[in-house]
């Protein structure tokens, strides 16, 4: 209850920052992405400003072994770089050129109830899916 | 040569939803010691583990939830979608797939793993950034679309 909660605050503000930053919005994304073209190099300031708390935030963190609501971190500890985290990496990086949506600023345009953002929350779904039944086939049958 | 759309470079406010972003993730970590990556709390609920549900799909209401009450207090800024459905089903679908394959989207790599300081993520960012230029390069100057 307690994780959930905290959960549904920190989305909340998620959400808040993504709408504040411009973020939430495709074309402006585009407009960061498209470097030769007349370049919106505003997006930087959003990478900047988050990782700027964030720096402070995982220093914290570092020196604990419990969160503050009493939670084990989970902090990855996978260090390799291989081939699925770069193929992986360009194919998100096309998918997000071509509609200018990542993930988070997909939700929350599901939110403000445009039509075109759920389409492509249900196919961002629906290929996470097929990762899934992918990654069960390569595994093998489990029957 | 780079030129810069002066009209529409918003720093200030950037800058501010960068660090809402970012104490988002920082009170995520810290309160229940998890990395705040939409893409892996949305996709952990497709091979769901019992106790493992109701934080994800918190995190995930207060995402959506936010422009809703953003909607009940004051005007939404704009949201232009100017891509049209298949591209739009395109588009999610090698984002579904891709975040999943290479483990983290621009939240859990780009913010979380670039403020850890983890090689593997900025790989990673590198990665999606580079793919990301280059796909609007070719749409925009080399298809004109």
């Amino acid at each position: 209850m307690k994780s959930a909660l905290a959960s549904l605050f920190a989305g909340l503000l998620f959400g808040f920052g993504l709408i504040v930053s411009g973020m939430a919005n495709p074309e402006k994304v585009l407009g960061f992405l498209d470097i030769t073209g007349l370049w919106d190099p505003s997006l930087a300031f959003v990478m900047g400003g988050a990782v700027l708390v964030g720096l402070f935030a995982f220093a914290i963190a570092r020196k604990r072994t419990l969160s503050f609501l009493g939670f084990s971190m989970k902090v990855p500890a996978h260090t390799h770089i291989d081939k699925r985290l770069i193929i992986g990496g360009l194919m998100f990086g096309a998918g997000w050129g071509i509609a200018g949506f990542c993930p988070g600023p997909g939700l929350v345009g599901l939110g403000a109830g445009e039509i075109k953002a759920v389409v492509f929350v249900a196919s961002m779904i629906a290929g996470m899916g097929i990762f899934e039944m992918a990654e069960r086939m390569r595994s093998g049958p489990s029957f | 040569m780079i030129d810069i759309a002066w009209s529409s470079f918003t720093p200030w406010s950037a800058l501010i939803g960068g660090v809402l972003v970012g104490l988002a993730a920082a009170s995520f970590l810290l309160l229940n010691g998890r990395i705040a990556g939409i893409s892996g709390i949305l996709g952990g609920l497709l091979s769901p583990s019992s106790g493992d549900i109701s934080w994800r799909i918190a995190f995930l209401a207060g995402i959506i939830g936010a422009p809703v009450i953003w909607m009940l207090v004051a005007e939404l800024p704009p949201i232009e979608i100017e891509a049209g459905y298949p591209a739009l089903i395109i588009a999610g679908l090698l984002v579904g797939i891709g975040t999943r394959y290479g483990s983290g989207c621009t939240s859990g790599h780009g913010v979380c793993g670039l403020s850890r300081l983890s090689p593997r993520s900025f790989v990673a960012t590198v990665s999606f950034m580079f793919a990301g230029f280059v796909t609007v390069y070719i749409i925009r100057h080399v298809l004109g679309v």
